[in-house]
């Protein structure tokens, strides 16, 4: 779609200690299309994730928002630029209802006073934008929901704030078949009203059913990043498995990308 | 709004009307979540049961002393369920009150300040032990019942020394008497009985106007009725029980009146009502009882949360102590000692706040509160030694964290927690 990512990295490093896990990543993210992030088990995806949130700082690189150089050093500054997370974790609070959660730590007030029936019709709005029906009431407990419903409240929280950029790591670890096509339709959905998505999932199937590219990680290197169209489903594993697929990936395993 | 049904799932949320309210309450006691079910219900068992076996327990002069015996308690256990809340605990809210009164009546007495320095002083001590303590467990790590059970025996170390190893201070001001012994006068109990009520209606009825005005769910006006109504009914009958002459002889002396502690008490009720429920901060205490590692993703200040529960706590326990020396009007080593910190807790669990955190509010002080105070009052009526009262209160304490316990797995084995 639009030529000019509204995320770009170029060049991160990331160690933790003596140990480097992320070697010169790069990774852009353009708006309107859902990029997925695959790779194996400790590859480094939820740490590349952590450092464009900043919850990690990172040891070199560059990061650009809608073309422009900017520094991300903690979470706060993350949301600020219109980065959200959410995280495999979820972090909600079981003992909240929906609108509670989707508004902590960024309560609409009157004065001293908590403004809820704005941040009811906020919530409300959101849901509606993306087209959720499965929830009775917003002001239900969220301990009350299902993994699915959960997961949807996370992604709801996390459009809520005219964000430009939603990272999704693992959405659908943890759920069911119905349960999984519902959060990929909103997955889907958030890149279509225009936000920049990247998902980081393990199955091929989702990967191909919803993103427009593949990033490949390597044992902490970009391998590839790919047009979905222009893959198979084998280049990718391969990709994945071997870091490189014919002249596609990492041409020497020791260090030059393609 | 987004209220379309998932198949399977009942209606009961939102459905409006008092019929939905009433199936909505029954689903959440099913699921485990039974409030104040288990402090009610045991309040009219206990009042039943001792009304029976000793009728003195419903004379007008026993009624007010369940109100002076319970409200220090009360007021320690309303600080307490702030800590609570966060899954914490004070172990030493009862010294920290003994603490407090013993800085009271020594700057009273021996330094001869009026009643509203000391009462000053008393408050700051409370609030200055309770940044110390939420300090050791926040920044620090060390785990609350640690820190508290080392500051129970500290304190109770430090109230000696401020009642010079064991002397008995006599309070002798007549504003800190008050407190406990006077009464406000029974033409202004009823003014301010309605204008409570009156208040409470306005504020109930003006919120659901202004949620149905703007499209959103409101309360249905039978469901404010019955909650106006009820606060009236039991408002009303506290207030006129509490005029009935109680002296013997009330040519001599006249005592009635609702005990001064009252208002206060329930002032302060309202205010920390307030304070967790409407505000961004009482959201955040109760977000990081619930998941503080979410509070914290979310930018909520975690350490801070922590600090200024214990803060309250301690706070509030000062306000206790100062009742509690009124009550006695004396302070010494015991004061806040022995019982008084597994009462407050005892109220606060049975009144339905969690030991695990995330779930409580300020009004199961009172609740819990008063069914200590009637168990100690009743028991006290039968004859019974404090042997025995020790022993009933504690098993109703160990009865009432089973019943949240298990009221948390209930919840857990329905799916809702
Ligand atoms: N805080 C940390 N300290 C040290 N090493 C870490 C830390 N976090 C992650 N690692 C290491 O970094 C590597 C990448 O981990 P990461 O969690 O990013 O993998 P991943 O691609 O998300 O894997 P998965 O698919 O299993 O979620 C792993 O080898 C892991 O052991
Ligand atoms: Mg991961």
């Amino acid at each position: 779609m639009s030529s000019q990512p509204v995320l770009e990295i170029r060049g991160l490093d990331k160690s933790f200690g003596p140990v480097q896990i992320l070697h010169n990543v790069a990774l852009s993210a353009h708006a309107g299309e859902v990029t997925a992030l695959v790779g194996d088990n400790g590859a480094g995806k939820s740490t590349l994730v952590k450092c464009i949130g900043g919850t990690y700082s990172i040891d070199a690189g560059e990061f650009l928002f809608a073309g422009s150089p900017v520094t991300v050093s903690s979470p706060r500054e993350a949301a600020d630029l219109g980065i959200e997370i959410v995280y495999q974790d979820l972090a909600l609070c079981d003992n909240l209802d929906i609108v509670q959660n989707m508004f902590l730590g960024r309560e609409k007030k009157s004065g001293l006073v908590l403004d809820e029936a704005t941040m009811e019709q906020m919530a409300a709005r959101t849901l509606d934008s993306l087209s959720v029906r499965t929830v009775q009431s917003i002001r239900q407990l969220v301990s009350s929901l299902s993994g699915g419903q959960r997961q949807t409240v996370a992604i709801a929280k996390a459009v809520l704030w005219n964000s430009k950029v939603v990272i999704l790591d693992e959405p659908t670890a943890a759920l069911g078949v119905a349960q999984t096509a519902q959060v990929l339709e909103l997955v889907r959905r958030l890149a279509d009203n225009g936000l920049a998505v990247i998902l980081i999932s393990h199955n091929m199937n989702d990967v191909f059913a919803v993103s427009d590219r593949i990033a490949a990680l390597y044992l902490g290197r970009m391998a590839a990043q790919v047009k979905t169209a222009d893959v198979t489903h084998s280049q990718v594993v391969e990709l994945i498995t071997s870091g490189r697929s014919g002249d596609l990936g990492l041409q020497n395993v020791n260090g030059v990308t393609a | 709004m987004s209220t379309t049904m998932l198949p399977g799932q009942e209606a009961a949320a939102q459905s409006p009307g008092i019929g939905g309210n009433i199936r909505s309450y029954v689903a959440r006691v099913r699921g485990g979540d039974m409030g104040a079910l288990p402090a009610i219900l045991g309040l009219i068992v206990l009042c039943t049961t001792f009304a029976i076996l000793r009728p003195v327990f419903l004379s007008a002069i026993n009624f007010a002393n369940l109100f002076t015996q319970g409200a220090a308690i009360s007021l320690i256990a309303m600080g307490l369920i702030f800590v609570l809340l966060l899954g914490e605990i004070d172990l030493s809210a009862g010294y920290t009150s003994g603490v407090c009164a013993a800085v009271l009546a020594v700057t009273m007495t021996s330094h001869g300040q009026p009643w509203y320095l000391s009462v000053a002083a008393a408050m700051l001590t409370g609030v200055v032990i309770g940044f110390v303590l939420g300090a050791l467990v926040a920044k620090l790590g060390v785990p609350s019942f640690v820190v508290t059970l080392a500051a129970f025996l500290a304190f109770q170390g430090l109230l000696l020394v401020l009642v010079n190893e064991g002397n008995n201070i006599a309070i002798r001001d007549p504003t800190i008497i008050a407190i406990e012994n006077r009464y406000v006068p029974p033409l202004l109990g009823w003014i301010l009985y309605v204008v409570s009520v009156v208040i409470y209606a306005a504020v109930q009825i003006v919120r659901a106007r202004r949620r149905s005005g703007r499209g959103l769910v409101a309360d249905p006006a039978t469901v404010i009725a019955v909650r106006v109504g009820v606060l009236a009914l039991l408002g009303g009958f506290a207030v006129y029980a509490l005029n009935l002459e109680r002296s013997r002889n009330a040519l001599l002396v006249s005592l009635k009146g609702v005990p001064i502690v009252v208002p206060i008490v329930l002032a302060l009720l309202v205010f920390w009502t307030f304070i967790l429920r409407r505000t961004a901060f009482g959201r955040h205490i109760y977000a990081v009882g619930g998941n503080a590692e979410a509070a914290r993703r979310a930018g909520i200040r975690v350490d801070r949360i922590r600090v200024s529960a214990f803060v309250i706590c301690s706070g509030m326990a000062s306000i206790g102590g100062i009742v509690l020396a009124s009550q006695a009007s004396s302070v010494d080593p015991s004061t806040g000692g022995s019982d008084v910190l597994l009462f407050a807790v005892g109220a606060a669990v049975i009144g339905g706040t969690s030991l695990f955190g995330g779930k409580g509010r300020v009004l199961d002080a009172i609740l819990g509160g008063a069914v200590v105070a009637v168990i100690n009052n009743g028991m006290g009526l039968m004859g019974y030694s404090a042997s025995v009262k020790y022993i009933v209160t504690g098993l109703v304490l160990l009865l009432a964290a089973g019943v949240d316990a298990l009221s948390r797995k209930r919840a857990a084995a329905s799916g809702l927690r």
